[in-house]
């Protein structure tokens, strides 16, 4: 091939929100009134954070025990570059911290002026988050226990926390396959290519980097019509987020001519109900100044008016 | 039941990016089609496929399933996956071996670390509660590991630069290996710390690959392999997810492991540390005085996710397929700070 492959940024985000049971819950609904909770283990050591289960004996763990909001650093690293979604936006530590009354250590953030301040035995105390949520985030970090920034005020709520959400946002550089790559080339000039297995002969649209009977890489290029016969469809009724078309609208398995894989559009220009398997449809570009690497420069597929395909000329390719 | 050996092994240069998309198939056809020349078997022959990736690295939901081009899979063919190194899938598939169900597997792992941002993905497989709000990223958390073992004079800064700079020279032999080179020690120490105590050459790079094991049951491994590496010990075990509620300087679950799959005289080990610290950890931990390690520069000299792990059973494998050694050691790790361990011993009969 003779072009790099198309890559593109890809964001990933999302917000997981996640019920909590009672030690968790108990443990962020503490948390959120500027208090920290452990839990006894089986061997009488606390636990913080709180463990839901003992470590040695499986047992589930009841009794919880307040601790201080203070401690002791057990081991620490330095982060000089903090990364998007960290405690900090300034260079801070990573600390594993054991809050007085506490067996086990917790990990967090350390604000400090430098390396240089952090060390073992280092005693810290927590700084808790203006706007507290129920989340591990309403300890915003911990600082040298001399600091002095102040308290936040303690708010009250009515409601213990029984859930919280984690947003999650990734950043990635996508990249399409090589066989994916020339066929968002062709879509762009508005050409239809498919690739041809050189064991089964099937025609693939869009390419794929190995044939998914043989397992062979694909290599043989095939140009395909524009014309196609819709094999299945469905009428979409139920608006979603994010719909472009008011439903009700149908989307449909096209097959197009000399290609043996059949893929998904939308078929406009016929109302919903008179849509049919083997009906023969054509392609619909969008003006060609908005065309770009997207199967989307086919704005939809739309009758022909020939006669209906025969069952058997696709019934290989449902 | 049965026993197991590794007949066959291929692994794909690790390189810092790769043009391939993140499903895999691209880097996993050569080396099917390597291993099947190698081994004369053919797609019909694997009576079970098992994977080992990450969605999470791709960037993309089910990628495992458009890896599944690379096989071919028709007719019907019996797969699975798991979403960690591909060491576990090994594991699943030797399982179904042992059980006599088929007598043939092939195992792969792949991952295209390059994609994201390799440090913070990694921090969704934390406590998704507690740990992964707060985004701890991979190498901060071995920093913390690294310093506690320093504390205790367990290691040095110039012990852990000293691991690097011997698997970069053992990396040269190796001719899929990312990083190579003859740094001196003082040059090492004169970098600056990525996550103090932790310098670049502390870290495994990113790297992007793939690898492929055959596994074969009994007579059929015979038939496949002049000498193949029989699979004398097969365990893995699992730390506490709390960081801060184990010893980060020891790791009782690769002990555990080891015991188990009865590690004792062995003459190679390859230990899938990510970072310096680490390798000097398991060797004492797993009582590897007298192997040697990492002979093909480790995962220091590459490390493609999900399949680096499964590419240290290979490696090691291919000491006992050619003769250079007679009792193997490979290790595979998945988590933080080395929280699940496998050990795989195999040895020659001869």
């Amino acid at each position: 091939m003779s072009h790099e492959p198309l890559s593109a940024e890809l964001r990933v985000e999302f917000a997981y929100t996640r019920s909590l049971g009672p030690t968790l819950g108990a443990f962020l609904t503490a948390l959120r009134e500027h208090r920290v909770l452990g839990v006894r283990g089986a061997d009488g050591r606390v636990h913080v954070p709180p463990a839901e289960y003992d470590p040695v004996t499986a047992e589930p763990l009841t009794e919880l025990v307040e601790v201080g909001s203070a401690g002791t650093v057990l081991s620490w690293t330095w982060q000089p570059e903090p990364l998007a979604g960290q405690p900090l936006a300034q260079p801070f530590a990573w600390a594993l911290i054991r809050l007085d009354g506490a067996d086990t250590a917790l990990l967090h953030a350390v604000a400090a002026p430098g390396p240089g301040a952090m060390s073992i035995g280092l005693r810290v105390r927590a700084r808790w988050a203006e706007e507290p949520v129920g989340a591990i985030t309403d300890l915003a970090c911990f600082e040298l226990l001399d600091s002095p920034t102040p308290e936040p005020p303690v708010r009250t709520f009515d409601e213990p926390v029984r859930g919280t959400v984690s947003p999650v946002d990734l950043r990635y550089r996508h990249s399409a396959s090589a066989a994916e790559s020339e066929f968002l080339r062709g879509v762009e000039q508005g050409r239809l290519t498919g690739q041809r297995c050189s064991v089964c002969t099937q025609v693939y649209i869009p390419p794929r980097g190995a044939c998914p009977t043989d397992g062979v890489p694909l290599t043989d290029w095939v140009e395909l019509a524009e014309e196609g016969t819709v094999t299945s469809f469905c009428v979409v009724n139920v608006p979603f987020l994010g719909q472009r078309i008011q439903p009700p609208y149908v989307a449909a398995s096209v097959l197009l001519d000399g290609a043996d894989i059949p893929f998904q559009h939308l078929v406009l220009g016929i109302a919903p109900e008179q849509v049919r398997m083997g009906l023969r449809v054509r392609a619909v570009w969008r003006p060609r100044d908005q065309w770009g690497h997207t199967l989307e420069n086919i704005d939809h597929f739309t009758p022909t008016g020939e006669p209906d395909a025969p069952f058997d000329s696709f019934a290989r390719h449902l | 039941m049965p026993e197991v050996a590794v007949v066959g092994f291929a692994q794909s240069p690790a390189v810092r990016r790769t043009s391939a998309s993140g499903n895999g198939v691209e880097l996993l056809v050569p080396l099917f089609q390597q291993v099947y020349l190698d081994t004369g078997l053919s797609k019909q022959d694997i009576g079970f496929w098992c994977s080992g990736s990450s969605d999470y690295l791709a960037g993309r939901a089910f990628s495992f399933v458009s890896a599944v081009d690379a096989i071919g899979a028709f007719p019907p063919i019996s797969e699975s996956h798991v979403e960690m190194d591909a060491a576990w899938a090994l594991y699943e598939a030797w399982v179904r071996l042992k059980l006599g169900e088929v007598d043939v597997a092939l195992v792969y792992g792949f991952g295209k670390s390059s994609a994201g941002e390799l440090r913070r993905v990694l921090a969704l497989q934390l406590d998704p509660y507690l740990m992964t709000p707060l985004w701890p990223d991979s190498v901060s958390i071995a920093g913390l590991q690294a310093r506690l073992g320093m504390a205790q004079g367990r290691w040095s800064e110039r012990a852990m630069a000293e691991v690097a700079a011997r698997s970069r020279a053992d990396a040269r032999d190796n001719p899929e290996a990312q990083l190579i080179g003859t740094p001196t020690i003082e040059e090492l120490l004169d970098q600056p710390y990525l996550a103090d105590p932790l310098r670049a050459h502390d870290c495994a790079p990113i790297s992007d690959g793939a690898a492929v094991v055959v596994l074969a049951a009994g007579d059929r491994a015979r038939e496949l392999c002049p000498r193949p590496a029989w699979i004398t010990g097969l365990e893995h075990r699992i730390d506490s997810g709390q960081l801060g509620a184990r010893d980060l300087t020891a790791v009782p679950s690769a002990v555990a492991a080891a015991r188990a799959a009865g590690s004792d005289g062995v003459q190679v080990a390859e230990l899938h540390a990510p970072f310096t610290h680490q390798e000097i950890l398991l060797r004492q931990q797993l009582g590897l005085d007298e192997a040697r390690i990492n002979p093909s520069g480790g995962v220091l000299a590459g490390n493609p996710m999900f399949a680096a792990g499964l590419a240290r059973i290979g490696l090691a494998a291919r000491h006992i397929h050619t003769g250079t050694a007679d009792r193997v050691l490979a290790h595979a790790t998945s988590g933080p700070c080395l929280q699940q361990n496998l050990v795989c011993v195999m040895g020659g009969e001869d």
